[in-house]
């Protein structure tokens, strides 16, 4: 069955809000209207108007809101609009969101999930494209995934809503309408519970491309394109930023002794340079090269007739392959 | 008094050509004035046990304000916002609130958080520095104490409508609770006021936000604030009942919050008050307040002192004597007592705390900087035992 991510996540949404009484949607337009994206569509309809709420136009008002709900023991599934539009809500987030459970010493945790569509490759104008994961991934107490394919965009959604932890879900929005053979109903609960796991996508002898979200599929046809030049590229996705998973990660790199990072945000203090850092500090007498990066420029997101320039390419990647210090 | 009533339900006044709920906002509207009670013909009619409950509990709250002020002196805190002068308030938001209702306190509410019941030092935990929050949220429904200003006005929304989910999915365990909000005069220019009210009016959460207006966010006079005929107008922009009270009239503040309080419980949706009330210490230990107010100012504010004016009230209504006066003094007295004797033993915060409770289950990467630290504080601790034996 072809199903699409935004049909996988719509369907996680609803087996979530069927198989649990606690868990609510909210956000703007996700009732009616079913989200600018349609994730939310028909939820509504089925789940009744409390279920999956129209909130007012205010992100602070909705992730204040979720809080309070959650704490009374409900599941609060949070759209945000777009990546740049959940900058308001981020007191909320990083000052009681993510601290709950700590400030209070393990009595109240807060199982939300906020569902964040991010990442440009959509024409999208400025606010619309923002990589904003160094945030989220910078604040102790959330954790960050991403799904990359079809399906995990219905077992780590599944996984988030279920997690006691907050988890910032997100959506990589140029993949909304990627599709895969796929349905739900034979989703197994191993795959339903990935919070915290690599995948290896790709194996490979010669190097290690580590990526995530919106970058897979741009990593994957690199490794295609450079067979051609004779190497065998490993691909990782890294499905969840937070918790980061080391193991699969240095086995991933230590079988193949180099590595490049590829993500779409600025590189500086990006994620791209933690997962650098931890590779170096842990894998060094297994590499043969420096660890590198492919990240977007340091600059605004652009606007969308130059984001092709900003966005990393296959090209692009397989000059950092090159760059990995063949001859000794 | 304009009471609350039914009217603030929605009616379309508006053209008929106007978008969606329009309501006729007199109702909302608070009084010119702030209610009072002391010295009005009410105060006669008021339950003369509530009263003298009222006035022993506000020895109570002034003995506590005092005394943990001393333990910054002492170094026993780490800080320590008073309310002395904002008593009224602090007590009277602890008492209306009935055992399922939830308080959301800001950082200087430890004292409602005592008098709904908290021990002295499990409210003061923050304030000492051992760890975030002393007591338990839930076993006595109150939030933790909030420091980034107004940021749990929404939360108290939430928590209400969350609970009126709840009741409409499951009557059987419905709470027909109301969450309590506490804000100051500065916290309503923060965003999450304005939205909370938002969210509130357009949910109809069970939520009372209790303003007390001080004058002042830390040196900044209300003139500075904000140009809105009073704090409580603000409700009205929001669909919301605004009302004014007297903050240091303690028959008045309770008066009025038990209302707001019974009107959200039943239904009729949320309400704002504000309370006009002044703080006659310093914002903390730490601050000089003598930088932007004036010795007069403090003086004519010392004279409405809530409990001097109460307790002028009670002896004037032959409610309360010396005997009176002696045995609620007697009682702050011991409850000093008590709260010196809980801060007697340093605390120890055991650094394993640190990673314990970040997520349900710690990370891989926290077990990692766990151990890191427990090793390094093992090494410290035998180096200290080796030095020992070296000195012997
Ligand atoms: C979001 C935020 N901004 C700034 C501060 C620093 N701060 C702490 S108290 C305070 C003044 C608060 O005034 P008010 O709301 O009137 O409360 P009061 O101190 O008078 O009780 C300020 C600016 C803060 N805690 N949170
Ligand atoms: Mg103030």
């Amino acid at each position: 069955m072809s199903t699409t991510m935004v049909a996988a996540l719509n369907a996680a949404l609803r087996d979530s809000l069927r198989e649990d009484a606690s868990v609510h949607v909210l956000g703007e337009d996700v009732g009616t209207l079913g989200g600018v994206f349609r994730v939310t569509d028909g939820l509504a309809a089925e789940f009744g108007a409390q279920r999956c709420l129209d909130t007012p136009l205010a992100e602070a008002g909705i992730l204040g809101t979720a809080v309070g709900m959650a704490m009374y023991g409900l599941r609060p599934v949070v759209e945000m609009q777009f990546d740049a539009f959940a900058y308001p809500a981020f007191e909320q987030v990083v000052s009681h969101v993510a601290k709950m459970r700590n400030r209070t010493a393990g009595r109240m945790g807060l199982p939300i999930t906020i569902r964040v569509p991010y990442g440009g490759g959509v024409g999208g104008v400025e606010h619309h494209s923002d990589s904003s994961e160094a945030y989220y991934a910078h604040t102790p107490g959330l954790h960050v995934v991403t799904p990359a394919t079809v399906a995990d965009s219905y077992g780590l959604l599944r996984s988030a809503i279920a997690s006691d932890d907050p988890v910032v879900f997100l959506e990589p929005k140029r993949l909304y309408w990627s599709a895969a053979d796929f349905s739900p109903a034979d989703v197994s609960t191993a795959v339903v519970a990935p919070i915290g796991r690599a995948m290896v996508r790709r194996p490979g002898t010669s190097a290690t491309l580590l990526t995530y979200g919106p970058s897979l599929p741009v990593c994957l046809e690199a490794a295609q394109a450079a067979r051609s030049e004779g190497w065998d590229l490993a691909v990782v996705d890294l499905r969840s930023l937070v918790p980061f998973d080391d193991e699969t990660v240095c086995a991933a790199v230590r079988a193949t002794g180099r590595a490049v990072v590829v993500h779409e945000a600025a590189g500086f203090a990006g994620v791209g340079a933690e997962i650098a850092a931890r590779v170096t500090e842990r894998c060094f007498h297994h590499l043969a090269a420096p660890v590198l990066r492919v990240t977007g420029y340091d600059i605004p997101y652009p606007p969308p007739m130059l984001e092709k320039h900003h966005l990393p390419s296959v090209d692009r990647i397989l000059d950092a392959v090159a760059r990995l210090q063949w001859e000794q | 008094m304009t009471v609350l009533d039914d009217s603030t339900a929605p009616g379309l006044v508006g053209p008929p050509n106007s978008h969606g709920p329009r309501r006729d906002p007199a109702p909302l509207l608070p009084d010119p004035e702030p209610v009072r009670i002391l010295g009005t013909p009410a105060a006669k009619t008021f339950d003369a046990e509530l009263q003298r409950d009222l006035y022993r509990r506000l020895v109570l709250g002034r003995r506590f304000n005092q005394q943990a002020t001393t333990l910054t002196r002492q170094g026993r805190l780490a800080v320590y916002p008073a309310s002395t002068g904002q008593e009224a308030c602090q007590i009277t938001a602890a008492m209306v609130l009935r055992e399922p209702d939830w308080l959301f306190p800001s950082y200087r509410d430890t004292l409602a958080v005592v008098a709904r019941g908290v021990r002295p030092l499990d409210a003061l935990t923050l304030m000492r520095g051992h760890a975030h929050s002393g007591y338990d949220p839930y076993e006595h429904r109150i939030a933790p104490l909030s420091t980034p200003l107004a940021t749990q006005a929404p939360h108290a929304v939430g928590l209400a409508h969350a609970a009126r989910l709840r009741a409409a999915a499951d009557p059987e365990t419905a709470e027909d609770l109301v969450a309590l909000a506490l804000v100051g005069d500065g916290g309503t220019s923060e965003g999450d006021f304005h939205e909370a009210l938002n969210f509130a009016g357009v949910l109809g959460a069970p939520v009372v936000f209790l303003v007390q207006n001080n004058g002042y966010a830390i040196s900044v006079p209300l003139a500075s604030q904000s140009a809105a005929p009073t704090l409580a107008h603000k409700a009205v922009g929001y669909g919301i009942a605004g009302r004014l009270v007297d903050g240091n009239d303690a028959l008045a503040m309770h008066s009025v919050l038990s209302a707001a309080v019974e009107h959200a419980r039943s239904g009729r949706g949320p309400v704002l008050v504000e309370a006009i009330t002044y703080r006659l210490d310093a914002h903390t230990n730490a601050d000089d307040a003598t930088r932007y107010r004036s010795a007069a100012e403090v003086a004519a504010w010392r004279a409405r002192d809530p409990l001097t004016l109460l307790e002028g009230h009670l002896r004037a209504a032959g409610l309360l004597d010396d005997a009176g006066v002696a045995a609620a003094a007697q009682a702050a007295e011991d409850l000093a007592t008590e709260i010196r004797a809980q801060f007697d033993n340093p605390p120890d915060p055991d650094p394993d705390s640190l990673f314990a409770h970040v997520y349900a289950e710690p990370t891989s990467q926290l077990r990692e900087q766990a151990a890191e630290l427990a090793a390094r504080l093992d090494a410290d601790a035998d180096a200290a035992t080796a030095a020992e034996d070296e000195a012997r």
